[in-house]
C-alpha cells in the first residue's frame, strides 16, 4: 500500500474567481453561475462539455444539487463535497483524481460560500445536535494560543512577536491593495495593525481573515489533452491531504508551536512532486491558509520554508513580501482577499494559475520564477490547533 | 445511633458588598457582604460543589439522594438526578427533590435521620429580590450536604438524640410560581406566629433527648424571617455565648441551604460530647437535637466554611444585577448556542455530568472525552473509565475571547494538563481575566454553561486551585492517589 500521488497526469486548463467582498446583492446560485461562466470561458467550453462535477461548500447548500440547479446542468454526475476551511481544494482533489482515474476526459470543480447572509460577524458553523461538551471557543481564540507558546518556545520577546505578526498582516494588505479582486485594497502598517485593540488573546481583527462571500472554479483534464483548451495549461504535481485525529486537544505532548498534520502534509507533497531537500529551491511562490497571522508564521516553518524558530526572522527579513525570495499570499491571502470557506481553497490555486502563466497585474507579478525554480504551493487547512484537516497542493508550468 | 456521618458546605467565590447597591439602585444595600452564585452556576450545582465536599471527607456512600431548593433549576424534571450523575452514584441509589419551599429542606432532613439507609441530604439556594429590596442585600447563595446514615454505615460524627416538630398554616413569605421576588406580610405578624412554634418544637425536641436548654452547647436558627429568629433565641434559655453566628454579615441568608450550611459550620468546630441544637423556621418549626461522638474529633474537613469565608472575591453590582437577570447588558453578536441533544447527553452522561474520561490500558494514555479506539497502536475497546472530576490541572496555555457567544463575555480558555496524565482544552471561572496565567494550577467544577430552549447545558469548567479551597496541596496529593 502507497500513496503515489498524479505528479504529470492532470492538467487545469481553466479556472475563474468572483471578487470576494460582502456581495449584499448577490447570492450563492449568482457567485455559482459567475465563477463557474469564467472559468468556462478560459477553457473555451461549455457546461455540457464537463462530465463530472464536485461542489466544495462549506455551509452554503446540500447536495450536488446546489450547483445542478444553479447551472442547470442535465444528467450531470455532481458531488458535494465539504471538508472545513479545505473545502475548495477538496474539490478540486476529488475532480482531479477522477480524471486521472480515466473515468471522466474532463471534470469541474467548483467552491462557493455565502457566509454573509447570516446576520453576524465572523463565520458560524452549523450546529450539529452534540452532548453540549464541545469547546465553544472562536477560532480567533484557538489560533491566538499560538502565539504565545511560539514566544515561549523561541524566546522571542511577545513584543517583538506582536510586531512580527502585524508585520505578515501589512504585507498580505499591501499584495491585497494590488488586486481588483481582494476584499480589503487598503495598505495597512504595521503601527496602524499593532495599534488595534484585541478581540482573542493577542490577536486583533486586523490579525484575522476577512470575511467574504465568493466563488471560483477550476477545470481539469489529462495533461495530454490540455493543450486542445489552452497554451498555458498548469500540471497538478501533488495533492496531498491529511485529516488529523484530533490527538493534539488532548495530547500532553502537543505544544501550539506548530501543526503536525501541515508538517506531514508537505512531506507528502514533496514526496508526489519529486522534491527533495530544501523546497524552496524549486518552488518559487506560495499560497497559505493565513486565517490567522500565528497560522502563516507556523506554517512558514511546517511548510518547510523555514528552519524551526526562525520563521519569525524571515518575515522581518522580507523573505516572504512581494518582492522577496519566496512571495507569500502575493494575492494578499485570506488575510486581504477574503475568506468565502468553500472557495479560498480554488482561490488560492487561481492566484498560482495567474503568476505561473505570467497572467497576474503588473504591480503584483512576482520575480522570484526562474528557470526549474517554477512552481507554485497552495496550502489550505481547516480546523483548529490539535484538530486540523490540511491540504497541500504543487503545481507548474511545464511536464517534468 | 443514627447522625450525620459527614457535611460539607459550599459558598461560591464572588462577593457583593452591601454598600456599593444604594448608589445604583436608590435604596436598600447595608452593611457586609453577600455571596453571589456565578453566572454560570445555579442551585443544582451549588448542590453538586457541597455534595462533592461532604462526600471527599468521608469513605460512605450514600443509597438515596434527597435535594431541597426554592429555586430549583427544572420543575416537572428531577434536579437530584443531575447532582446524582455528577458524583456518580450508582442507578439503584435513589434521587430525589423535595422542592418549593424553605421547609422542604428541613423536611427532607427529617427524612433522613428517620431512618432507613445512608442517606446524602442536599440543600441550596440563590437567593434575589428586586433590586433595592431587603431581600437582595439579606439574602446569600451557597449549598450544604450532610450525610446521614447509622454507625453501621460509617462512624457517625453528630447523633441524633430528639427531635421536636411544629406546623401552621399562616401567611409570611409567599412566592407565586414564575415571580422572580417573594413577598412578606407585615413582620410582626410572622414573628407573633413563629416564635411560640419555636419554643413548642425546641421544647419537645429537649423533652426527646432528655435534657434541659442549658446543656445546649451550639444553638443554630434558621429562618427567613430574621426578626423572628433574632426573637425565639431570647426565648429559649440558652445562653447567648451559645449561639451560632448566622453569617448573615458574610453570606446573607441562602433560604433552603441555611440550616444544613450553619449546622456544617457548626460540627467543623464541635468536639466530641457537645450538644448541637438545630431549628429551622419556615411555615412552622423543627427542631433536631445532636451529641457529637468521639469520631468528631478525627474528622477532617478538607474545605471548611471557615476557608471559604476569607476567600472570595468582589463582585460589582451592575454584574451582580447582570447575572441575576434584573439587567439585561448587549449580548456579543454572535449566534446564542444550540440546545444540546438529550439522547446525546444521555449516552455520555459519565462524561457530560461526571467528567470521566477514559484510560487507555494499552498505553496508558488519558482520552477526555473518553475514546474507544487507542490514539496509539490501533487498540480498540481497551480503555478503563478515568474519573478526572477530582484531579487537580495545571494551565498549559490560555486565551482570552471577546468573540464568542458566553452569557458574561469574554471567555478565558484553557489548556489543562491534569496531574497524572490527560489534558483538556477547558473553559476557566471564578477568575478576572487578567489574573489568568501559564501555571496556574486548577480544579474541576460542576457548572452550566447556557440554557437554551430552557434546556440548561451542564458541564465541567476549571477553576484556580483555592479560589475557595486552599487545601490545594491536599487536593493535589488526593488527585495523584486516585491517579
Amino acid at each position: 500500500m502507497a500513496s503515489h500521488g498524479i505528479k504529470d497526469r492532470v492538467a487545469i486548463v481553466g479556472m475563474g474567481c468572483t471578487p470576494f467582498t460582502e456581495h449584499w446583492d448577490k447570492g450563492l446560485d449568482d457567485l455559482t453561475l459567475e465563477a463557474s461562466n469564467e472559468a468556462f470561458a478560459s477553457a473555451g467550453i461549455t457546461k455540457d462539455d464537463v462530465d463530472a462535477y464536485w461542489l466544495g461548500t462549506a455551509q452554503s447548500g446540500m447536495s450536488g444539487i446546489t450547483l445542478s440547479r444553479a447551472l442547470q446542468l442535465q444528467n450531470k454526475p455532481v458531488t458535494r463535497v465539504e471538508n472545513y476551511c479545505a473545502t475548495g481544494s477538496e474539490a478540486l482533489r476529488q475532480a482531479a483524481y477522477a480524471v486521472a482515474s480515466g473515468a471522466y476526459d474532463m471534470a469541474m470543480a467548483v467552491g462557493v460560500e455565502k457566509v454573509k447572509d447570516s446576520g453576524y460577524q465572523g463565520l458560524n458553523a452549523y450546529p450539529i445536535p452534540s452532548d453540549g461538551t464541545t469547546r465553544t471557543l472562536t477560532a480567533a481564540g484557538s489560533f491566538s494560543m499560538v502565539a504565545p507558546a511560539y514566544a515561549s518556545k523561541y524566546g522571542v520577546p511577545m513584543e517583538q512577536l506582536k510586531r512580527t505578526l502585524g508585520r505578515i498582516a501589512s504585507k498580505n494588505h499591501y499584495n491585497g491593495a494590488r488586486n481588483p479582486r481582494a476584499q480589503f485594497r487598503r495598505e495597512m502598517s504595521v503601527d496602524q495593525i499593532c495599534a488595534m485593540p484585541n478581540v482573542a488573546g493577542d490577536l486583533s481583527v486586523f490579525d484575522c481573515a476577512g470575511v467574504a462571500d465568493g466563488g471560483a472554479a477550476a477545470i481539469v483534464v489529462r495533461a495530454e489533452d490540455a493543450h486542445l483548451y489552452t497554451d498555458k495549461p498548469i500540471y497538478i504535481k501533488a495533492l496531498s491531504f491529511i485529516a488529523g485525529n484530533g490527538s493534539g486537544l488532548v495530547d500532553p505532548d502537543y505544544d501550539y508551536t506548530w501543526f503536525p498534520e501541515i508538517a506531514a502534509c508537505a512531506t507528502e507533497a514533496y514526496a508526489q512532486a519529486g522534491i527533495e531537500g530544501d523546497p524552496t529551491a524549486r518552488i518559487a511562490m506560495a499560497e497559505v491558509h493565513d486565517c490567522f497571522t500565528p497560522t502563516e508564521l507556523v506554517l512558514m516553518e511546517d511548510l518547510g520554508f523555514s528552519e524551526r524558530g526562525t520563521a519569525w526572522s524571515d518575515i522581518e527579513a522580507g523573505r516572504f513580501d512581494l518582492g522577496g525570495e519566496l512571495p507569500v499570499n502575493p494575492d494578499g491571502g485570506l488575510k486581504s482577499f477574503g475568506h468565502p470557506v468553500g472557495a479560498s481553497g480554488l482561490r488560492m490555486m487561481f492566484e498560482a494559475w495567474l503568476q505561473l502563466r505570467g497572467e497576474a497585474p503588473e504591480d503584483r507579478t512576482i520575480s522570484s520564477i526562474e528557470g526549474d525554480r517554477n512552481l507554485a504551493l497552495t496550502h489550505n487547512l481547516g480546523g483548529y490547533p490539535g484538530e486540523m484537516v490540511s491540504f497541500v497542493s504543487i503545481l507548474g508550468p511545464t511536464l517534468g | 445511633m443514627r447522625g450525620i456521618i459527614s457535611h460539607g458546605a459550599y459558598l461560591p467565590y464572588r462577593r457583593l458588598d452591601r454598600s456599593t447597591i444604594a448608589a445604583v439602585a436608590g435604596t436598600g444595600g447595608g452593611k457586609g457582604s453577600r455571596t453571589v452564585a456565578s453566572y454560570d452556576e445555579d442551585t443544582t450545582t451549588l448542590g453538586v460543589e457541597a455534595a462533592r465536599r461532604a462526600l471527599a471527607d468521608t469513605a460512605v456512600s450514600p443509597r438515596a439522594l434527597w435535594y431541597s431548593t426554592v429555586e430549583p433549576a427544572y420543575v416537572d424534571k428531577t434536579n437530584a438526578t443531575t447532582i446524582h450523575a455528577a458524583l456518580r452514584l450508582p442507578a439503584d441509589v435513589v434521587a430525589a427533590d423535595f422542592g418549593g419551599a424553605v421547609r422542604s429542606a428541613s423536611a427532607a432532613l427529617r427524612a433522613a435521620l428517620a431512618g432507613g439507609p445512608a442517606a446524602l441530604v442536599v440543600s441550596s439556594g440563590i437567593r434575589t429580590g428586586l433590586p433595592g429590596s431587603a431581600d437582595e442585600a439579606t439574602g446569600g447563595d451557597a449549598g450544604a450536604a450532610l450525610l446521614v446514615g447509622d454507625d453501621t454505615d460509617g462512624p457517625v460524627l453528630a447523633e441524633l438524640i430528639g427531635t421536636g416538630t411544629a406546623t401552621d398554616e399562616f401567611l409570611d413569605r409567599w412566592r407565586t410560581p414564575g415571580d422572580n421576588r417573594s413577598k412578606q406580610w407585615e413582620e410582626k405578624f410572622g414573628e407573633k406566629q413563629y416564635l411560640p412554634l419555636g419554643v413548642a418544637a425546641f421544647t419537645a425536641a429537649l423533652t426527646d433527648a432528655g435534657i434541659d436548654a442549658d446543656r445546649v452547647d451550639h444553638l443554630v436558627v434558621a429562618s427567613s424571617h430574621a426578626r423572628a429568629a433574632k426573637g425565639l433565641i431570647r426565648k429559649l434559655g440558652v445562653d447567648g455565648s451559645k449561639v451560632v453566628d448566622d453569617l448573615s454579615a458574610t453570606v446573607g441568608n441562602p433560604g433552603a441551604a441555611q440550616l444544613a450550611l450553619l449546622l456544617s459550620a457548626t460540627l467543623e468546630k464541635a468536639t466530641p460530647g457537645q450538644v448541637v441544637a438545630v431549628i429551622g423556621l419556615a411555615d412552622g418549626a423543627d427542631a433536631f437535637v445532636f451529641r457529637c461522638t468521639e469520631a468528631i474529633a478525627d474528622h477532617v474537613v478538607h474545605q471548611p466554611v471557615a476557608d471559604q469565608l476569607t476567600a472570595g472575591a468582589p463582585l460589582p453590582y451592575g454584574k451582580y444585577l447582570a447575572w441575576r437577570g434584573y439587567l439585561t447588558p448587549e449580548p456579543p453578536r454572535r449566534p446564542e448556542p444550540a440546545r444540546p441533544s438529550a439522547s446525546a447527553a444521555a449516552r455520555s452522561e459519565d462524561w457530560k455530568f461526571a467528567f470521566v474520561g477514559s484510560r487507555d490500558e494499552s498505553t496508558g494514555a488519558i482520552h477526555l472525552p473518553p475514546a474507544r479506539v487507542s490514539r496509539e497502536g490501533g487498540a480498540i475497546d481497551e480503555m478503563t473509565p478515568a474519573p478526572m472530576a477530582d484531579v487537580a490541572g495545571t494551565v498549559v496555555t490560555y486565551t482570552i475571547d471577546k468573540l464568542v457567544y458566553s452569557p458574561s463575555p469574554p471567555v478565558v480558555f484553557a489548556i489543562v494538563d491534569f496531574d497524572g496524565g490527560g489534558r483538556a482544552p477547558v473553559e476557566l471561572t471564578d477568575l478576572d481575566p487578567a489574573d489568568a496565567a501559564i501555571g496556574t494550577r486548577v480544579q474541576m467544577t460542576f457548572r452550566r454553561l447556557y440554557t437554551a430552549d430552557g434546556i440548561h447545558n451542564y458541564f465541567w469548567k476549571a477553576r484556580p486551585a483555592g479560589s475557595s479551597a486552599p487545601s490545594t496541596d491536599d487536593d493535589a496529593a488526593t488527585a495523584a492517589k486516585e491517579a
